[in-house]
């Protein structure tokens, strides 16, 4: 089916093509631009192109291709690298040169590597769809492959296949092959979502501590520039305890996902002491790619962490940052001319936010494995003011939200973790269940240092008009015991070995200044002065 | 490519820097037009939207004595393009790439079209060469390295022309063989501010290009002017292997002229008024800075903005500060107590100096000097609202110390007369840190 381009504004096209579905992917101009149709008016259609449209003339064609906008899963996702349509960057680096012009099309399907199948079923067993039917190894993680129809196995087969090669038939003829598609913009089925409530350790004391992250949970953390927004997600790519890593740089700058992608390459995963890339895929959108694809990105990144997560891994997705997929969600509305909402932004921003997030959870999956997809956004408020739409949107949906404090961050506290106003609902679950699985101690300890801070807080106010000199002993105690908490173990340094933190570690530390702050307590309580007893303390 | 010209006299709707042309036959997106006027005067254009055969033009200049019957308009079948060649050097040029020097465009080796190409992320190398400014604010604490994009965020009437003047004439960057090159890109400055700029770049050694586009010139090819700037210095960089470092003032000005079009085209406003794709668009600029692996040369940027009203959450400082790789803010107050350059040390950042200084780089320990620097000097800022209630008598004595180092650390380490090498500011940084030696052990019993 073949038409034309008649009309362009900006990163849409308007075509003529008739019987169009929403949503169906066609490819415009003779550069074959990709587009996904987003509105069908009669006997026309308007196309998002996810490609610059400059140059784009009208009359030059436009082709259906019959399919949703799609990505691709298949054994070596993992260490990749890919733009927003999930093509391979670092081929398309090696093919067309360092810089990326519209219509450099690759299609990722990695030919060149073969991988050994392992069967699990054989002919004539009778499959369901989606079941598995066997797996390749993928580094450290077994890849599991799907029957894509229901029916009966005619025929499978075990060995070095390369993606494109059938592994097994079906009586009715359907073949499996290593590879297969996945519409983005649809989540991925599973048979029921399950309550999050273990911790999923981050590495950051701050997190892991005060404001937990549950497997299958959601966090968003908001903070104006300079913040550490970046810093914070890539340290928590680094250490976080899950089997795989999604990583998004959503309208983000160039030379941090080369950065990361260098160090990801030399750096050895805490966990499991592998690279840390082997376990990681990243989609990078930079600021400066089209607008459109970046819209796409976040969906074609959560597909692929889905489709890890059914096989039975923890997956956890970091994008960075939302704020510039709610930008770039409001340049297309505003090039369809819809009726804006809120600061220009559509009034659907919240329910495709929500529609978004809601992909995360603890899962049993159609193979009965468990699996987990978490997630960590980080939010880019204009101005550093959350009162804006996007960051009101994703406190509406998210469990945690960890608000990073501009001042906190020129006075070079990082992670700038607002201590006062974050808050994390998994609290109370992951508080049990630290008791039970690091010390019973735990909720005890953390509400203990939660009053420490609280009270330092009042007392500082006083303190600023009085002068430290004018506070009593025990109060001074505390300002010292909370500067202490604050600078030793609230603070973490990204560049040093104390970047990662284990929980148990994480408590220890914890409980060892609580104890300090009770034993000096006590001294002074029996008539020391505060002078004598912090010499001997830090000798 | 089509075989004639197309030719129109079909404007229907003017506005001041737009037009409606109607029964086009296949437009292309950002063509580029030539409008002839009733009077015969030639100004160009570019298509910005397309329905079926009517075609919105915006012209690069105003549209003043236009008409919707004689004027006529011209289709080039092409985009926006820049000649290219090593002959462009050390000329200047108008926001459309036209000389400006009476003389004739140079042969260009091959056009470039203006907009780019996004670099893809897996190619570019990691920047951390370090680029000594001569200033120890920013050698010292917020260090510069090529490929970076480093703005100053400067305040009406503070001297940043004077701090980008001193930086043109003093910086040294670690050699390479093709040598190093300004692109200087103004952007609706005045004729003072112009002058100089001017003065500076003629006075240096080194080769520049320079784009001008003054307060009084188009607001359209205010647009187009940083875009050429940056082509022709990814050309000098990645295919001549040059080191170039590229100047833009004001951005500010970038920015309210992109305002300026996007209501006459009524686009949506977003904050202030500021159009809702202005990320992208200023990110389309800024990331075009970097270096790319396995070939010399390198795209370094410092950009100029005026914050308006010294607001540094106003969207024009705040957007920049989320492309760019840190930021230099200047103080209005520490201008007043006449510090040069006037560089407010806290709330200034270079987020790419952590690969750029330390052992075979700048000097060992460089972090760690620079943090207890910057530590020690945010806490005299504290101690300072707090003498302002208790007075100086109401502070303890390791407080008082602190206190003369703020004082000290902006008169002897962020004031300077003189150029310093990269030593001369550590050793000043290390100084004022050992004064503060016997009252730290103390402290911090």
């Amino acid at each position: 089916m073949q038409g034309k381009v008649i009309g362009i504004s900006g990163p849409t096209v308007t075509v003529d093509l008739p019987d169009l579905t929403l949503y169906e992917r066609v490819s415009v101009g003779n550069d074959k631009l990709q587009g996904e149709v987003v509105r069908l008016r009669p006997a026309s259609a308007v196309v998002q192109v996810y490609e610059e449209t400059k140059g784009l003339r009208v009359g030059e064609p436009a082709v259906r291709e019959n399919s949703p906008l799609t990505v691709r899963f298949t054994p070596g996702l993992l260490g990749g690298i890919f733009d927003g349509l999930q093509r391979p960057l670092q081929r398309l680096g090696e093919e067309f040169g360092p810089f990326i012009r519209p219509g450099d099309m690759l299609p990722f399907v990695p030919c060149e590597q073969q991988y050994p199948f392992v069967a699990e079923k054989k002919a004539g067993d009778r499959v369901g769809q989606g079941e598995y039917i066997g797996y390749v190894e993928e580094g450290a993680f077994r890849h599991y492959i799907a029957a894509s129809a229901e029916g009966v196995i005619r025929e499978i087969r075990d060995g070095n296949i390369c993606p494109e090669d059938r592994v097994a038939i079906l009586e009715d003829g359907t073949e499996a092959l290593l590879w297969h598609q996945w519409p983005i913009r649809t989540a991925r089925p599973f048979t029921r979502k399950k309550f999050p409530r273990s911790l999923l350790v981050t590495g950051q004391r701050c997190i892991d501590f005060l404001f937990p992250l549950a497997f299958g949970g959601t966090a968003v953390m908001p903070g104006g520039f300079g913040t550490g927004k970046t810093i914070l997600e890539q340290a928590v790519a680094k250490y976080a305890d899950v089997d795989i890593v999604v990583y998004v740089g959503c309208g983000e700058r160039g030379n941090e996902m080369a950065e990361m992608l260098e160090e990801f390459r030399s750096l050895a995963d805490p966990w499991t002491g592998r690279s840390l890339l082997d376990r990681t895929i990243l989609v990078a959108n930079t600021s400066n790619m089209p607008v459109a694809a970046r819209e796409a990105s976040i969906y074609t990144a959560v597909s692929m962490a889905e489709y890890y997560r059914d096989m039975g891994y923890h997956v956890l997705l970091l994008a960075d940052s939302i704020s510039r997929w709610a930008e770039a969600l409001r340049e297309i509305s505003s090039a369809l001319e819809e009726m804006p909402g809120e600061e220009g932004y559509p009034t659907y921003l919240a329910s495709r936010l929500s529609g978004f997030m809601s992909r995360a959870g603890v899962v049993e999956t159609l193979n009965g494995k468990t699996g987990s997809l978490s997630m960590v956004l980080s939010v880019s408020p204009p101005g550093g003011d959350f009162t804006e739409p996007t960051t009101q949107a994703c406190l509406r949906n998210t469990g945690a939200f960890l608000m990073l404090d501009t001042d906190l961050a020129h006075r070079r506290h990082f992670p700038a973790i607002n201590w006062a106003q974050s808050f994390s609902l998994y609290d109370r679950d992951v508080a049990e269940y630290c008791a039970r699985e690091i010390s019973p101690k735990w909720p005890e300890v953390k509400k203990r240092c939660q009053a420490l801070l609280k009270q330092e807080e009042q007392l500082r106010e006083v303190a600023e008009i009085v002068g430290d000199e004018g506070l009593q002993d025990a109060d001074r105690l505390l300002m010292h015991v909370a500067e202490q908490i604050r600078s030793r173990f609230l603070c973490q340094n990204s560049f040093t070995d104390d970047a990662f933190s284990g929980p148990q570690s994480t408590f220890e530390l914890i409980e060892k200044l609580v104890a300090m702050y009770d034993r000096c307590l006590e001294r002074i309580r029996q008539g020391e002065s505060l002078g004598e007893i912090l010499l001997e303390e830090h000798p | 490519m089509s075989l004639a010209e197309h030719l129109y006299t079909t404007v229907t709707d003017v506005r001041s820097q737009l037009f409606f042309l109607e029964k086009v036959h296949q437009a292309r997106m950002g063509e580029i037009v030539e409008v002839v006027f009733p009077d015969g005067r030639k100004l160009e254009g570019e298509v910005l939207k397309i329905e079926r055969d009517t075609v919105l033009v915006q012209i690069f200049g105003d549209c003043s004595g236009m008409d919707t019957g004689k004027t006529t308009v011209v289709f080039s079948d092409s985009l926006k393009q820049a000649p290219l060649s090593l002959r462009m050097l050390n000329r200047v040029y108008n926001g459309s790439f036209k000389p400006m020097d009476n003389k004739p465009l140079f042969v260009p080796d091959r056009w470039q079209p203006a907009t780019g190409f996004p670099m893809n992320p897996t190619r570019r190398a990691r920047p951390q060469e370090f680029i000594e400014t001569g200033f120890s604010s920013i050698d010292g604490l917020n260090t510069l390295v090529k490929g970076q994009k480093l703005p100053i965020f400067s305040c009406a009437g503070l001297p940043a022309k004077e701090i980008i003047g001193r930086i043109l004439a003093d910086s040294r960057m670690s050699g390479s063989d093709a040598g190093f090159a300004v692109i200087f890109v103004a952007l609706g400055l005045t004729h003072h501010e112009y002058s100089f700029y001017m003065r500076t770049l003629e006075k240096m050694s080194s080769n520049f290009v320079a784009f001008i586009n003054l307060a009084e010139d188009s607001v359209v090819e205010r647009l187009l002017a940083p875009r050429f700037g940056l082509t022709a210095a990814e050309y000098l960089a990645f295919d001549r292997g040059m080191d170039v470092l590229v100047i833009v003032a004001d951005i500010t000005n970038y920015c309210d002229a992109l305002r300026e079009l996007s209501m006459a085209r009524e686009e949506l406003p977003g904050r202030r008024g500021y159009p809702g794709y202005m990320y992208s668009d200023l990110a389309s600029i800024f990331e075009r800075a970097g270096r790319i692996t396995g070939m010399p040369g390198s795209v370094t940027m410092l950009p100029v903005i005026t914050m308006p009203e010294d607001d540094i959450t106003h969207p024009i400082p705040d957007l920049t500060g989320y492309i760019t790789e840190g930021q230099i803010v200047l103080s209005r107050e520490m201008h007043q107590q006449g510090i040069f350059p006037p560089v407010d040390v806290l709330p200034s950042l270079s987020r790419l100096m952590q690969k750029g200084i330390g052992k075979g780089m700048t000097m060992e320990g460089h972090r760690e000097l620079a943090n207890r620097l910057y530590a020690t000097y945010a806490r005299g800022i504290d101690l300072r609202g707090l003498e302002a209630i208790v007075g100086r008598e109401g502070l303890s004595e390791s407080d008082r110390v602190i206190l003369d180092f703020a004082g000290a650390f902006e008169n002897e380490f962020v004031h300077q007369e003189q150029r310093r090498t990269i030593a001369e500011t550590l050793e000043c940084g290390a100084e004022l840190l050992r004064r503060l030696d016997p009252a730290r052990d103390a402290d911090s019993a």
